[in-house]
């Protein structure tokens, strides 16, 4: 598949709101249940302002997405059996939880719990409505896994999380080192389960073949025309015109910016006490993340390119 | 119910793009709007089409068989390209299988076209939504025209009656017997998509060794007019 730039933004720029949205609730959750001292109520609100800042952008990049983002309301209509259309539904329901979350903790009300879990099952219920998308199309062989959701979900959390514990950094230095743990644990379980799936996908063998789709029973066939001469939509749309070695550099960037750079980073920072990196870190791991999304995308083969593979 | 469909004989397609050009020509001028073009007169043309005619060759030389195959939307009984759509602007008609898009519903999120395996949606570059093959459903019904002429505009221009058209949920119906009997089969049949459309496979031809020798051959101009002996000779 062809990578699509507005796509990439949406679910990175999504996950790392969901991410530090969750990780506003296990804080204000840990407290509650007596593990850690309460947090300041400005914490809670300028964290739901930066996961309202990420969930607005990541909306506004999907708009970009569209050729009519004038109709875009339109695709709440089939959520019966669309995961597109179910996003679209959860993604300005959760906003709405998280600047409902943000407003209460402003004001000091004691509902704080009650929205909390709301946000809890939106944000969830966003994850799986996002990494659905892709992995239910089944003949997207390299999507088609339960590992694409757990990705998603482990991506976005970890990202969120360093984030949060970077937004600690800057005023509540008390709750960094657990937030910094926590990111590094999330990284760590993320780094198991892509690679999991990198594995996976390296294994796959296409269902269709030159054979299948076009019904002829040779061993060998090869394309001598495709019907347009100067490329089609589906020339454009399929193929990410990136060599292997390209794929293979991505690969090698994201496994180093996402995983093994952040982890070592936030436990260098953690044992020197020099929180303020987490910062850095965090802008690093979402260039990688960046990267890894567009992988994912990149590495997909679609079956229609087995009908686009000789112009004449 | 009925399913309508296309059927197209392998044995038979010349690969002239006539179907091509009469499907362009029809759905180009009908109430739907134009299937635009960009740079069609320069240096990379593109543009939209509903239907391709696609060049193959089969086999090692010299037993090699040049296949052309003509590739449009399948009208899938069970299509992945509807489900997934957010606004129910891609469908599927009950009354009579054809799988549609509304053009005032699209949103041009291209979902629908990475859910076909096949590739048969082409996103109209002008008008930002998503197109693909209609069966000409604007002309298949219209009583103005003569019976004869309500087809799809592809099945009428082919001069070699390589594409037939019809209902294939009923057994008598001409579709429905070249399927039968003449073993018509799905694309991708590894996707449960159950394309309503087939494709008659090639009948064997005859075996190249049973044909007359080289020179006594009729349809062979290198026997009769050898311009190059030289090359006999290599």
């Amino acid at each position: 598949m062809k990578p699509a730039w507005s796509v990439i933004f949406l679910t990175t720029l999504i996950g790392a709101g969901q991410g530090l949205f969750l990780a506003m609730v296990g804080i204000e959750a840990a407290a509650r249940v007596g593990m850690m001292a309460p947090v300041a109520a400005d914490f809670f609100v300028t964290g739901s302002f930066f996961v309202t800042l990420l969930l607005v952008c990541g909306l506004g990049a999907s708009f970009l997405h569209l050729g009519h983002p004038e109709r875009a309301w339109r695709a709440i209509v089939m959520w019966r059996t669309s995961w597109l259309s179910r996003e679209v539904i959860v993604l300005p329901a959760f906003i709405a939880a998280v600047i409902a979350y943000g407003y209460a903790h402003a004001q000091g009300l004691n509902c704080t719990g009650w929205v909390a879990a709301a946000g809890v099952l939106l944000c969830v219920a966003l994850f799986v409505c996002t990494a659905m998308i892709y992995s239910c199309l089944k003949f997207l062989q390299e999507w088609h896994t339960p590992l694409t959701s757990v990705n998603f979900f482990l991506l976005g959390t970890a990202s969120g999380t360093l984030l949060a514990a970077a937004l600690a950094a800057t005023a509540w230095p008390l709750i960094v080192p657990r937030l910094a743990m926590a990111a590094a644990v999330l990284i760590a379980a993320g780094a198991v389960t892509r690679s999991l799936s990198l594995v996976r996908n390296a294994r796959l063998r296409p269902k269709s073949t030159v054979q299948s789709a076009t019904g002829i029973a040779n061993l060998k066939i090869v394309q001598k025309a495709q019907g347009a001469m100067g490329g089609s939509f589906n020339t454009r749309e399929f193929f990410h015109g990136r060599s292997t070695a390209a794929l293979r550099l991505v690969k090698w960037f994201f496994l180093l910016a996402v995983f093994v750079l952040p982890l070592a980073m936030i436990l260098l920072a953690l044992e020197q006490g020099r929180s303020q990196w987490l910062v850095v870190v965090f802008g690093l791991q979402y260039a990688g993340l960046l990267a890894e999304r567009w992988f994912f995308f990149a590495q997909a083969r679609h079956p229609q390119n087995l009908y686009y593979q000789a112009i004449s | 119910m009925t399913q309508l469909a296309l059927v197209i004989d392998l044995n038979v397609c010349v690969g002239c793009h006539a179907c091509v050009t009469s499907c362009k020509q029809w759905n180009d001028s009908g109430s739907a709007g134009p299937l635009s073009d960009q740079n069609p007169y320069g240096k990379d043309p593109s543009g939209t089409f509903f239907n391709r005619v696609q060049t193959w060759e089969a086999g090692e030389f010299p037993a090699t068989e040049t296949v052309h195959f003509p590739k449009s939307c399948l009208h899938c009984e069970d299509p992945p390209c509807v489900p997934v759509c957010p606004t129910g602007a891609s469908y599927k008609r009950a009354e009579d299988g054809i799988v549609l898009i509304d053009y005032d519903k699209c949103i041009g999120c291209k979902y629908c076209a990475w859910a076909c395996p096949y590739g048969a949606r082409e996103v109209d570059e002008q008008q930002h939504v998503m197109k693909k093959c209609t069966l000409c459903v604007d002309r298949i019904y219209d009583a103005k025209l003569p019976e004869a002429e309500r087809k799809p505009a592809c099945v009428i221009a082919c001069p070699t009656s390589a594409r037939l058209f019809g209902d294939v949920h009923d057994p008598e119906s001409e579709v429905s017997k070249a399927i039968s009997e003449r073993g018509g089969y799905a694309l991708m049949p590894e996707w449960e998509t159950n394309p309503a459309n087939r494709y008659l496979p090639r009948k064997p031809t005859t075996e190249v060794a049973a044909a007359p020798a080289q020179g006594e051959d009729p349809r062979s101009i290198d026997g009769a007019f050898d311009l190059n002996p030289a090359r006999g000779q290599a």
